[in-house]
């Protein structure tokens, strides 16, 4: 069962602007019923360009029927030029977050909006920019890329938690594989400011805590940092991970990997018996 | 709040009477069943009399019986020592609408160079046995068919299949945990080699499997360790466990005709209920071919997780082949097999009754579910009220 926030039920349970506004300013219509979920969302907009009045109608999960209703409340009241600045970590923050799974009912709030204020603004609606990467839920190069800037997405996964593509056939793995590494090495700036040995180990410490006990601790293992010399990172293992057989891939496949990307892309992790 | 749980398929509660019997074995007869005193061997000689009461069960011998930690163990290991009894063979025939116990192992051999063939099924869950049939090679080391479908109910004429593969000498295993304690089974007359069973699907505590292999089979185990299970499953014995395995098939074999009867009725009663109250809604799978305790009904234009965390409201418990409820993009695997459109699988909802059922409750929820499957259609784009018509069959 998905932990939801308690705002997360109660907007479903108990959805607000629920329909289809008559004579709408703005229209969109996002998803498809094959992809299980699908959002309308029909907007009024007045001289001044605020939006006075929201609707929607949603096919989906309980976080897609809250995410649309969330969206409803956010925008009303709002001119169109804020309103458009909403981002999907807006709409998941202001239900107390989503599943990690559930991203993408944040993103689909997100698209429909941008749809609606494109109608409203009389642009003809385009065909999808782009090209098509996942065939099975038919997303583009372009979505991915904007989901992987806008929410520092980092693994195939993430990308299938935010935009749903990959989540069929798992054809296109490879091609998302590349569009974050594209984007990875264009983001990364060319020559990183060297870190004091105290920032080192204090950046050290808390991407353990914040990344990867959580996952150890989940199969009951944790890792205790011993010391940071130069580059190599001595760890000792706790728990489950202390007597798994398996530990050492996961220093070298998962904490090294994490440490790497998230501190300082020379160092190694190595295990001491502590 | 009430709980009304219709979600049997998934885990039953443990009998009262199981209970009972199983208890005194976490505190004051706690010892070794392998042990030489007698503080461990009375442990030792009711174990002994579990096995015997489960073999009873199964119309087979003691010496067939093998207790394991689930039904996923017990299809593992059936797989896994046809292989490695048969070391030439390279090749595995199952269906497309397995369990994950027996479709991921499948993909996991397919990944390791085994060939594996899933027989594909028709739109009311019946395998192809023509296909099934043409499947089966010299190269085959094991057939495994389930006997009845976890979330659609729908029986495969395994003793069939079975025969089929007797006859060209091919091993045969069947999951059958959906089936033992609702349909008789008696491996006496059975041409099935191996069958899998899962204690906590019938009122047994959680962690208790069995595999029947039948005598004559070669064997290779699985779990590698001590002499236990004639040294074909070694750790030492989950004694509650096992003793509870025991218990729950006496009493399934006492409560076979209720659950043939009053259950299949409860069943049948909150099935036609739906269809007629709720309008473009369908039973996937065939309904006469089915175990007596399942129903599995698709709604149109609404989605399955919304409609069970809205039935949970009311304390209804029940599954969905839905995507989202699974944390996958997809829908169910065995709905798709079938060819159940999208617009329906995402709908699905499988209600598994027990005999702890009651008249009452599926009253209730024949009031609650066409009520919640309204209001989702209200908030549906996809759903005009009075333009579609009923598709139910």
């Amino acid at each position: 069962m998905w932990e939801y926030t308690k705002k997360v039920k109660e907007h479903f349970l108990n959805p607000r602007n629920v329909g289809e506004l008559e004579d709408p300013d703005g229209v969109a219509e996002v998803g498809s019923m094959a992809c299980g979920d699908a959002l309308k969302l029909t907007i009024k907009v007045d001289e001044g360009g605020k939006i006075t009045d929201a609707k929607f109608q949603t096919f989906g999960c309980a976080s897609a029927i809250a995410s649309a209703s969330a969206l409803t409340e956010m925008i009303k009241g709002k001119t169109i030029k804020e309103a458009e600045k909403l981002t999907n970590q807006d709409i998941a923050a202001f239900l107390g977050g989503l599943p990690k799974e559930k991203m993408h009912c944040s993103v689909l709030g997100r698209q429909a909006l941008e749809k609606a204020i494109a109608n409203y603004r009389g642009i003809p609606q385009k065909e999808e920019e782009g090209k098509i990467v996942c065939e099975c839920f038919g997303v583009t190069d372009q979505e991915i890329e904007r989901a992987i800037r806008e929410n520092n997405l980092t693994t195939v996964e993430e990308v299938t938690n935010y935009t749903k593509a990959g989540g069929g056939c798992e054809n296109c793995h490879d091609s998302i594989r590349e569009i974050i590494e594209r984007l990875r090495t264009e983001k990364r700036p060319v020559t990183k400011p060297r870190l004091s040995n105290i920032q080192k180990i204090k950046m050290i410490e808390e991407t353990i805590d914040r990344e990867i006990r959580p996952s150890l601790k989940h199969d009951g293992g944790d890792i205790e940092l011993i010391d940071v010399i130069g580059d190599r990172v001595l760890v000792a293992t706790r728990g489950t991970c202390a007597v798994c057989t398996a530990s050492e891939q996961t220093l070298k496949n998962f904490v090294e990997i994490k440490l790497k990307e998230l501190v300082w892309p020379d160092l190694v992790v190595e295990e001491v018996a502590a | 709040m009430k709980t009304i749980y219709l979600d049997n398929n998934a885990t039953t509660q443990v009998a009262p009477e199981v209970l009972e019997e199983i208890l005194p074995y976490f505190h004051d007869l706690y010892g070794n069943p392998s042990s030489a005193h007698s503080f461990g061997g009375q442990v030792g000689k009711k174990i002994r009399e579990s096995r015997e009461q489960v073999a009873a069960f199964l119309g087979a011998e003691p010496e067939e019986i093998i207790f394991t930690s689930c039904g996923s163990e017990s299809d593992n290991t059936a797989v896994m020592s046809a292989l490695a009894t048969q070391g030439g063979k390279r090749h595995v025939v199952t269906s497309r609408v397995e369990h994950p116990a027996i479709k991921s192992l499948g993909a996991h051999l397919a990944n390791r160079g085994y060939r594996v063939t899933e027989i594909p099924v028709s739109g009311d869950g019946h395998l192809d046995m023509d296909r099934y049939e043409k499947s089966l090679t010299p190269d085959t080391a094991i057939v495994s068919l389930m006997w009845a479908n976890n979330e659609t109910g729908v029986l495969f004429p395994v003793e069939k299949a079975a025969i089929l593969a007797r006859q060209r000498g091919l091993l045969f295993h069947t999951d059958a945990v959906q089936v033992v304690g609702k349909m008789p089974v008696d491996m006496k007359k059975s041409p099935i080699d191996m069958l899998s069973l899962s204690g906590h699907k019938i009122h047994a505590p959680k962690g208790i499997g069995v595999l029947y292999v039948r005598r004559g089979t070669k064997f290779s185990p699985f779990l590698i360790g001590g002499h236990q299970e004639r040294g074909r499953r070694g750790g030492t014995e989950n004694t509650a466990g096992i003793i509870g395995m025991g218990k729950t098939c006496e009493l399934a074999a006492l409560r076979m005709e209720d659950e043939n009867t009053r259950v299949k009725g409860l069943r049948d009663k909150l099935e036609e209920g739906i269809l007629s109250k709720v309008p473009s809604c369908r039973v996937n799978g065939d309904r006469l071919n089915r175990i007596p305790n399942t129903t599995n009904i698709s709604f149109e234009s609404v989605e399955g997780e919304a409609i069970l965390l809205m039935m949970d409201e009311f304390g209804i418990c029940a599954s969905s082949g839905s995507a989202c409820t699974s944390g996958s993009l997809q829908p169910s695997h065995v709905l798709r097999a079938m060819g159940v459109p999208f617009t329906m699988a995402h709908g699905s909802i499988r209600f598994s009754l027990s005999v702890y059922n009651t008249e009452e409750e599926i009253d209730l929820v024949l009031e609650k579910v066409p009520e919640i499957i309204e209001r989702l259609r209200s908030f549906s784009p996809y759903w005009k009220a009075g333009e579609r018509v009923c598709a139910s069959v």
